[in-house]
């Protein structure tokens, strides 16, 4: 997995609440390989229905093209835990997304992915939605080992992001490499398990 | 010295302790996974654990039933849906893992097939990849739905890296009233405590109207726990819980049901144990739902009215009941019960069992239908038990079409889709714009309410129609 240590680019700001997974990549796309979903991004959202980028939806304004980070109202995520979402949105550039709460799957898939995903109170949301508004293209600088974001009025944010999560997007960590490295505990949980619940062992 | 009594603990509390493989200073835990369930959507993680070269750790604890992409009419498949099924076959033969796949009668929707067999059971922790394996906790498992990484991470070693979520018990006093069910508690919930209100946290349903609830209005409730944004819910077991287990083909038999039964006693959360958060909801007071919006928190009883943004407290607030106004095609201050519907679906993981069919039967029975609706079974023995019971044929006398079981119209990704523009009541869970198909507009009903719309041709109030 690529690592995630600082990132400093311009951000896009997304002034939606509830923003679900359904929005950010529709079903339909759900079985098109990886590489087909790129132009699925937020296509709803972002085309109408004779397939024309709707004016108003910030993806769509060239100010905003060179957007590798992304600001949107609260509970941002939810729904579905199809993880096509963190990827179309890395695929399309993005790396990071802040907002006040994450729907949990996506909050944890985004790690997965090498993406970070940073909660901020919800006034300091509004105050970062409203410059990237004033200023489009502003840049936010991120950097995860001092848990720190910058916004474009330079003021600066303190974040917190598990030690676990943060260590593993630091050092670019394969999770999976990780776990099988604790292969003799798991092999003794199970072993205690086969004989405090022998039942689950046994199927028909 | 006298030794100091044990901290009183949760139903989650226990779960999660006996299940703890590896503890890190940092508060993550490596969780250990007791049963896996997987459906057509599975490719990818395989891909993933094939690249690895691994092999899938325990495909005795591992189960998988087609329900994203199959096709619940005579349609052929489209040939990517095609290909996820044929994928899915071949890694059960390449794996052995349990398969209940097409064509066999316990083929049908991951979440009511696990119940169904006796997969799912007290004390376990189940993971799937799909956010409602949350319906699983009725049971009083720890459930929850991953992402496809986290799937491949389970196939390669039974186990999962997780933070412990925080607890939140809501508490349903009273009994719900005649033509309330389960769906009206859930949304009824979601509506007071928001659709990112359980976030972060594992729910504990409690109370006197959960403790009267069925074992599939449990799992109807659980099940819908993802869209108040919770991580899982959970029912502590009882003996409406055990009672439906009792024979079911994967729950333990003879001797080791006695055992389980004496470890499953034990779960239920000590009555001093203290959660991180509480709600309460009077359930006697509450009446059927349907959703206004594009959020499962956008709800109201049948005899309300749909909000007005001119009342809203900020503009932002403003701006967005506008838009989801403008989306729904629906007049503010309207009332709910006016407005015309061009479709109804019942089925879904929330509402496809037998129960769901018989409260929708019950309303159907001796009435036609004024707008074209669906049935579409959990399962092929949920369609096998409703036949046996004569539903299909009230069903379609009344002028409803008999599907076969599957996801169908709640996930818009198997070719079941509403035309642009229709208003659907959906018995589904996700009233998200486009869910079931681009444009469409979904309200969230029960299947007692989603039968009175198919008949009115517009939300009525079932109450007067039972």
């Amino acid at each position: 997995m690529e690592p995630f240590v600082a990132l400093r680019a311009p951000a896009l700001p997304l002034p939606l609440a509830n923003v679900d997974t359904d929005q950010i990549i529709p079903a339909r796309f759900l079985a098109r390989p990886r590489e087909e979903q790129v132009a699925a991004c937020f296509h709803d959202l972002r085309l109408d229905a004779d397939g024309a980028p709707r004016a108003g939806f910030p993806m769509n304004r060239p100010a905003f093209s060179g957007a590798r980070i992304l600001v949107a109202r609260r509970n941002f995520g939810c729904g579905s835990s199809r993880e096509s979402a963190v990827t179309t949105l890395i695929d399309n550039g993005f790396r990071a997304f802040v907002a006040p709460s994450f729907g949990d799957i996506f909050f944890n898939n985004c790690f997965q992915n090498g993406a970070l995903p940073v909660r901020l109170p919800e006034a300091r949301i509004e105050a970062l939605l409203a410059a990237l508004e004033a200023e489009p293209g502003a840049e936010i600088a991120i950097d995860l080992e001092a848990g720190a974001l910058t916004g474009p009025d330079g003021a600066v944010d303190r974040f917190e992001v598990d030690g676990f999560r943060r260590d593993c997007l630091l050092r670019g960590v394969d999770v999976v490499d990780l776990t099988l490295g604790h292969a003799a505990e798991i092999a003794a949980f199970e072993a205690r398990q086969a004989r405090e619940l022998g039942w689950l062992d046994r199927l028909p | 010295m006298t030794a100091r009594p044990a901290p009183p603990r949760t139903l989650f509390d226990r779960i999660w302790d006996s299940h703890a493989v590896v503890e890190r200073d940092d508060g993550y835990t490596l969780l250990y996974i007791d049963r896996h369930l997987m459906h057509d959507g599975s490719g990818g993680c395989f891909a993933k654990l094939h690249e690895r070269g691994l092999p899938l750790r325990r495909p005795d604890r591992s189960f998988g039933t087609p329900d994203h992409f199959v096709a619940s009419g005579p349609e052929a498949l489209a040939p990517l849906r095609r290909k996820a099924l044929e994928t899915m076959t071949a890694n059960a033969a390449r794996h052995g893992f349990t398969m209940f796949d097409l064509g066999d009668a316990r083929q049908g929707i991951a979440h009511v097939v696990g119940p169904e067999q006796g997969v799912t059971q007290p004390g376990l922790t189940l993971v799937c990849g799909d956010s409602h394996t949350s319906t699983h906790g009725a049971l009083g498992a720890l459930a929850f739905g991953v992402g496809q990484s986290e799937v491949a991470h389970v196939m390669a070693t039974q186990c999962l890296w997780q933070r412990r979520p925080k607890t939140m018990r809501v508490t349903f006093d009273g009994l719900a009233p005649a033509g309330v069910s389960a769906k009206d508690l859930a949304l009824a919930m979601i509506a007071a405590i928001g659709a990112g209100g359980g976030a972060g946290h594992v729910i504990e349903y409690a109370g006197e109207a959960v403790r009267a609830l069925s074992v599939e209005g449990r799992l109807t409730l659980c099940n819908m726990s993802i869209e108040a944004g919770a991580r899982a819910g959970m029912v502590a077991p009882d003996e409406t819980a055990f009672a439906y287990l009792a024979g079911r083909p994967y729950a333990p038999q003879g001797a080791d049901w006695d055992r389980a039964l004496a470890h499953w006693r034990a779960l239920p959360s000590d009555p001093d144990a203290v959660f991180d958060r509480e709600a309460r909801l009077d359930a006697s007071t509450l009446a059927p739902m349907v959703t206004w919006g594009v959020s499962p928190e956008e709800a109201s009883p049948v005899d309300g009215r749909v909000p007005d943004p001119a009342a809203a407290p900020d503009a932002a607030s403003r701006e967005g009941l506008a838009r989801t106004l403008d989306y729904m095609g629906l007049t503010p201050g309207a009332a709910i019960e006016g407005i015309e519907v061009d479709r109804v679906f019942i089925g879904s993981c929330t509402n496809s069992r037998i129960e769901d069919l018989r409260e929708a039967a019950r309303v159907l029975r001796g009435r036609k239908t004024a707008r074209p609706a669906w049935v579409v079974p959990g399962s092929g023995l949920v369609k096998a038990q409703a036949e046996a019971e004569g539903l299909d044929a009230v069903f379609r006398q009344a002028g409803v079409e008999w599907r076969e079981p599957g996801c169908s119209m709640c996930v818009g990704m198997n070719g079941d889709v509403g035309r642009p523009g229709e208003r659907i009541a959906s018995t589904t869970n996700r009233n998200f714009q486009g869910r079931q198909g681009q444009r469409v507009r979904t309200h969230l009903v029960s299947p007692a309410m989603a039968a009175a719309a198919a008949v009115e041709g517009r939300f009525a109030d079932v109450r007067r129609m039972l």
